[in-house]
């Protein structure tokens, strides 16, 4: 359960960092204000939307946490085995870096008030990701081509697992773009409207990356992970 | 005022405007389909409430069964393994954890804050609805060939899903998919209250202005949400595990003289999960719990909170703590165990913290000027059960005491005092109290009355002796004692004791109903603010609060949550909106 | 208080009075004699407490603060210990080595008791002190550092007083000595089974996927050091007093835990894995074993017996059973009866 933990800590830490400014050690019992003056607004200033992607963040990121615990937990039991790599799960990576970067690019666009390019940007995102999904698939059938179904081993039941829950919430982040790829399209130059939603696709693109890296690294270099951990940890 | 966010200074205040807050068209979107935090509250409390008294009756079924074995034919072990699965998760999870959170969350965090809806109204209603179909697939497992899986709340596999255990066939998928349905749910629910509580909160309403229950059910919600996922984990790899033959959780085994084809999982690992969630969930049902104790006994007692500052950190510590004491749960089940040591540290440390609340509760109520109303027994009562359940905590918690303790009725009955009657006694006084607000009637004080006694001395004379009957070796989940040479015949006069008067308790929660559906219409007219309370929902303008909750405008904030029996101010008890005078500030 | 309501209450009372009555006249002795007694006299004093508020009020007499709710909290905290002294309930005498855990218990329970009765009282005193009387004003008291880092201080020195010797007992729990015999447990639904090692003192190897009908707890037949072992099942376990054992546990199909509540040890047992705890029989006499993890609906009918015996009996005994390999070379298909008579055969086919 170390990467929970991990985990944990960080938002912790973000957490404490934040609470510490906000003044929690103040004697609030005699700091009663005369009528209309007020303290400077303490409430955090992201948009509502902003804030609660970020949470949402955490929650998931929580859950993949999770799941990479489970797994290394499981992995240092005496009988594990990986799965081997293929081939096919790098050109997926770089299918959903190119992904990531095409919402980037996006995001700069619609900073730069150009609709036309953020829409483009998007449609790129959406495509290359559409692939990386796809691209999932065509992993899978190799996998079960291969013998490695789900019920055969640990190891491959938590391949199909992580790697669905990944490409479930990727699916989940497709229908959020193509709702904002049509505003934007439909936007007609006028960015400052769909500007935050193009920000939080890209949020939500590069986390899920990030995940993607993480999970990947940890699936297919199971071995190395194994031993990096023993680096860490000792054991 | 030191300033600490000068650089979002440009940024406007972030309540919602009057023309973004949803306006309800038809009667339809108004009661049913709402998105006023207000009916999602009374929904979700109804809800929980009514799955709640299916608990209830199970757990009659199953102290008949165990103070009078044999008599009721219809309980065999199998129906009465099911029973308390189901009794056990219900309380748990959908009715503590619903009406805490989905429940009193909607209904105070607004009103507290002095805001006008939750951030995300939508997400709310959805919140519910899912709520409600997770507890509809939860009831559908009553009717399903099978009935509802009988292994226990905790789930453990590999027995949750072999033929040994009632409920195979179906009821566990259906447990299964209930529990996915309610995190889901939850979620939604969930990011609604703490992006609620970061961003709308009202003018002047700082972090060390809020109300204790909202720092209560904030933190509370924050540990549901970071916790929830290893649950959702767990059940879907469960749920694999049972529908497609996967085997994370399942070692080679042999089941009734067949080798089964699973091979390779860990059944520890599922516990690993489970508890990583169900501890934190123990104090997702504590945290708000302690906080409307606190408002309870500081309104009641006419007296500021003692220590507000501590309680605070206290409450923030005991959320951070309680991620890393999941496996005093399992100090028995063969992990490695060294981790003993460690886990036994930690729970005994977050004992600390957790005694200082008590102590502030006990302290605020010295030098008061106590009303015995209905709330503040409750209160009174939580703190003593919460007392009793939190020091046989420090005998599970302590790894080698465990030993012998662990899995028997000490067990039961510990868990019962801190998570399933404290709790309860605050949910009971926190409805006292904010009755009057929902509706704009007093509960009738005399069932109040009697509600409390039988309540709160039948509870503590259920569970107190009952950790006697664990001490002695008793064990948990048996559905009758049988022959134990250990076991004196006077244990069976206990246990029928018990039965009786749980029955008795049980009893007096129809007093409870029956005021709540009678004081609707009968009750006496509450006013505005019938406590005399301080806080912003004391506040609103019109009783009950209308949709929108302030009218014109929002108030503002002057002064603390607690600022009663203030030397020199006219009445014992300042509103928060109310500013102080001119020029005597700091 | 209004007429209307005292009679109300009044009628509850007697109501609750004869319940109780009915109860201690039918029960006659044990626990309900003397529930039935104190649910009656309470009845009476509260009926006699409405009949002199009546009066009281009647002659105009000032009324007296409500006494009743600081007094039942009272009343709380001193039943709750007269009952820890006076029930009869509680632990069976031990009969290994674990007393230290008992002595943890009893720490524990002085600290916990004395904390819990100090609050209680407390707050009864509170209660009691600082009712609400008409024109008084609470204290205003934010807070105090000082009492609140002394409180702390106290606590944190309570939970070490605890934690201390709780973690040296459990260093011991898990340290097995170097001495100690092994003898394996392995449970099934619903029933256990033992496996002693023969001469050589030590267990075969062992694994699921090796059972079968004549091999019920899956030995490895090329294991040169299960050749001697000897498995029983549907007997009771025996065990030599005062010698310490590294008792090893296994499971076949579910989580199952093996409980002697005389032993206070405990451990789950899982399948795919080997869990152990150790423990010293130092009483003779039969005690009864329980399973303490829920494993499917036989959960509580999975009982067995263990017999702690002298050593020279537990050795004679032993010898009279078949090895595992005399029995997978088909020899001693007999059943073999043990000294006392036996109760079954050493050797019986799984279900
Ligand atoms: C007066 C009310 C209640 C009574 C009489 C009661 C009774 C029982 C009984 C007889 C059991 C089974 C014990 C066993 O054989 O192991 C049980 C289990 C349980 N109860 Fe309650 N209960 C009550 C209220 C609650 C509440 C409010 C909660 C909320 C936390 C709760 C949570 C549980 C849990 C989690 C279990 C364990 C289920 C399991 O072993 O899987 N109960 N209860
Ligand atoms: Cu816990
Ligand atoms: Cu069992």
């Amino acid at each position: 359960m170390t990467v929970i933990i991990a985990f944990l800590t960080v938002l912790g830490a973000v957490a404490v960092w934040w609470l510490s400014r906000q003044r929690l050690a103040a004697k609030p019992w005699l700091e009663a204000s005369p009528a209309g003056s007020f303290p400077d607004r303490e409430a955090v200033a992201w948009p509502a939307a902003k804030l609660g992607l970020c949470m949402f963040l955490a929650v998931a990121g929580s859950l993949f946490a999770v799941l990479i615990s489970a797994y290394s937990l499981r992995m240092r039991a005496a009988d594990w085995s990986s799965l081997p790599g293929t081939g096919l799960l790098w050109i997926n990576t770089w299918l959903l870096v190119l992904s990531s970067l095409a919402l980037q690019w996006a995001v700069v666009a619609v900073q730069r008030r150009d609709t036309t390019r953020a829409a483009a940007g998007l449609g790129v995102g959406g495509v290359s990701a559409l692939l990386f999904l796809g691209g999932q698939l065509l992993v899978w059938r190799q996998l079960n081509a291969g013998g490695f179904y789900a019920e055969s081993h640990p190891a491959s039941a938590f391949f199909y697992l992580i790697t669905a829950i990944h490409g479930l919430h990727l699916a989940g982040g497709m229908l959020a773009l193509g709702r904002v790829g049509a505003r934007v399209s439909m936007a007609d130059g006028d960015a400052e409207n769909v500007r935050l939603s193009v920000e939080l696709c890209a949020l939500y693109w590069h986390f899920l990356l990030v995940v993607w890296l993480l999970v990947c690294g940890i699936l297919v270099l199971g071995p190395w992970a194994e031993w990096l951990y023993a680096i860490c940890f000792g054991t | 005022m030191v300033d600490v966010t000068r650089e979002f200074q440009d940024i406007e205040r972030a309540e919602p405007e009057d023309v973004e807050l949803y306006h309800p068209h038809s009667w339809i979107t108004k009661y049913v389909f709402s998105q006023d935090a207000k009916v999602i509250a009374i929904q979700y409390s109804v809800t929980a409430m009514a799955i709640g008294m299916v608990a209830l009756v199970l757990s009659w079924l199953m102290r008949l069964q165990l103070g009078f074995p044999g008599y009721f034919t219809f309980i065999d072990p199998a129906t009465y393994y099911q029973f308390i699965t189901m009794h056990g998760m219900i309380m748990v999870i959908y009715l503590l954890t619903a009406l805490f959170l989905g429940g009193f969350g909607n209904y105070l965090i607004p009103l507290m804050l002095g805001a006008r809806d939750m951030v995300f109204p939508y997400l709310n209603m959805l919140s519910y609805w899912i709520y409600l179909l997770a507890v509809l697939v939860l009831v559908a497992s009553f009717f399903t060939p099978g009935g509802p899986t009988g292994a226990g709340w905790t789930l453990y596999p590999p027995q949750v899903i072999l033929s040994g255990t009632p409920g195979q066939e179906s009821g566990v998928f259906l447990m299964l998919v209930s529990l996915v349905l309610f995190i889901v749910g939850f979620t939604m629910g969930g990011l609604n209250y703490v992006v609620t509580v970061l961003q709308a909160r009202t003018r002047g309403m700082t972090l060390m202005r809020m109300p204790l229950t909202i720092w209560g059910i904030f933190t509370a919600t924050v540990l549901a949400l970071l916790a929830f996922p290893a649950l959702f984990v767990a059940c879907i790899m469960l749920l694999l595990d049972r529908a497609l033959g996967t085997s994370f959780f399942m070692p080679t085994l042999v089941e009734m003289g067949q080798t089964l084809s699973y091979g390779g999982g860990s059944p520890i690992l599922f516990q690993h999960l489970f508890w990583f969630f169900g501890h934190p969930e123990v104090y997702i049902v504590a945290l708000p719990a302690f906080g409307i104790v606190s408002d309870l006994i500081s309104t009641h007692a006419r007296k500021n909170i003692f220590g507000y500052r501590m309680m605070v950190w206290a409450i923030v510590a005991i959320g951070g703590l309680s991620f890393i004491v999941w496996a005093h749960h399992m100090y028995v089940s063969g992990m490695h165990p060294m981790f003993g040591f460690f886990f036994a540290t930690t729970t005994l440390i977050i004992a600390v913290p957790t005694a200082i609340k008590v102590y502030n509760w006990v302290l605020t109520l010295w030098r008061g000027d106590i009303h015995l109303t209905v709330p503040m027994l409750f209160a009174i009562g939580f703190i003593i059960t919460f007392l009793n359940g939190g020091l046989t905590g420090l005998f599970l918690g302590n790894v080698v005491v465990d030993v012998p303790l662990s899995d028997t009725m000490f067990v039961v009955a510990h868990f019962h005092m801190v998570m399933g009657v404290a709790p309860i006694l605050a949910i009971f006084g926190a409805i006292y109290h904010w009755y009057p607000k929902i509706t704009g009637r007093m509960l009738d004080e005399a069932m109040g009355q009697i509600h409390f006694w039988v309540t709160f001395l039948g509870a503590y004379a259920i569970f107190f002796p009952m950790h006697y009957l664990g001490l002695m070796g008793v064990p948990r989940r048996y559905h009758e004692l049988g022959e134990m040479a250990f076991v004196p015949p006077s244990a069976e006069e206990l246990n029928a004791f018990i039965t009786v008067v749980a029955l008795i308790v049980g009893f007096a929660q129809l007093v409870f109903l029956f005021n709540l559906v009678w004081s609707l219409f009968r009750g006496r007219e509450a006013g505005g603010n019938p406590w005399r309370a301080t806080t912003l929902e004391w506040q609103t303008p019109t009783t009950p609060p209308p949709h929108g909750n302030w009218g014109k405008e929002l108030p503002v904030v002057y002064r603390w949550a607690y600022d009663y029996s203030v030397p020199g101010a006219a009445e014992d008890f300042v509103p928060q909106n109310q500013p102080a005078p001119a020029g005597a500030a700091e | 208080m209004s007429q209307d309501r005292r009679w109300l209450l009044g009628g509850l009372a007697v109501v609750f009075g004869f319940v109780g009555l009915f109860l201690a006249s039918r029960a006659g002795h044990g626990i309900f004699y003397w529930i039935g007694l104190i649910v009656f006299l309470a009845a009476v004093g509260t009926i006699f407490g409405f009949v002199r508020a009546a009066f009281d009020e009647a002659e105009g007499k000032a009324q007296t603060p409500q006494h009743l709710v600081p007094l039942t909290m009272l009343a709380v905290a001193v039943g709750s210990v007269v009952f820890h002294f006076l029930s009869p309930w509680w632990w069976s005498p031990i009969a290994s080595n674990w007393g230290y855990i008992d002595q943890t218990i009893i720490i524990t329970f002085w600290i916990t008791g004395v904390a819990f009765t100090a609050i209680v009282v407390f707050l009864a005193y509170c209660l009691y002190r600082f009712g609400h009387q008409a024109g008084r004003r609470a204290a205003y008291e934010p807070e105090s550092r000082r009492l609140e880092f002394w409180l702390t201080m106290g606590t944190a020195a309570g939970v070490v007083a605890m934690l201390a010797p709780g973690l040296i007992v459990w260093s011991q729990f898990v340290t097995v000595p170097e001495e100690a015999a092994e003898i394996e447990i392995v449970g099934q639904q619903w029933q256990w089974s033992f496996r002693y090692p023969g001469e050589d003192g030590r267990l075969g190897r062992s694994d699921t996927r090796l059972v079968s009908n004549d091999n019920p707890l899956g030995l490895d037949p090329n294991d040169p050091n299960g050749a001697d072992d000897v498995v029983v099942q549907n007997v009771d376990l025996r065990l030599p007093v005062d010698r310490p054992l590294k008792v090893l546990l296994r499971s076949l199909d579910v989580l199952h835990d093996f409980y002697v509540p005389e032993f206070r040890a405990k451990m789950d047992m899982i399948p795919g894995t080997v869990t152990y705890f150790w423990v010293e029989p130092t009483r003779t006499g039969t005690f009864d074993i329980l399973c303490a993890e829920l494993c499917g609906v036989g959960h509580a009918y999975m009982r067995g017996r263990v017999e702690v015996m002298e050593e020279s009996q537990y050795q004679a005994w032993l010898q009279q059973q078949p090895t595992f390999a005399a029995l997978a070379n088909g020899y001693a298909r007999v059943t073999s009866r043990s000294p006392d008579g036996g109760e079954a055969s050493a050797r019986s086919s799984v279900r």
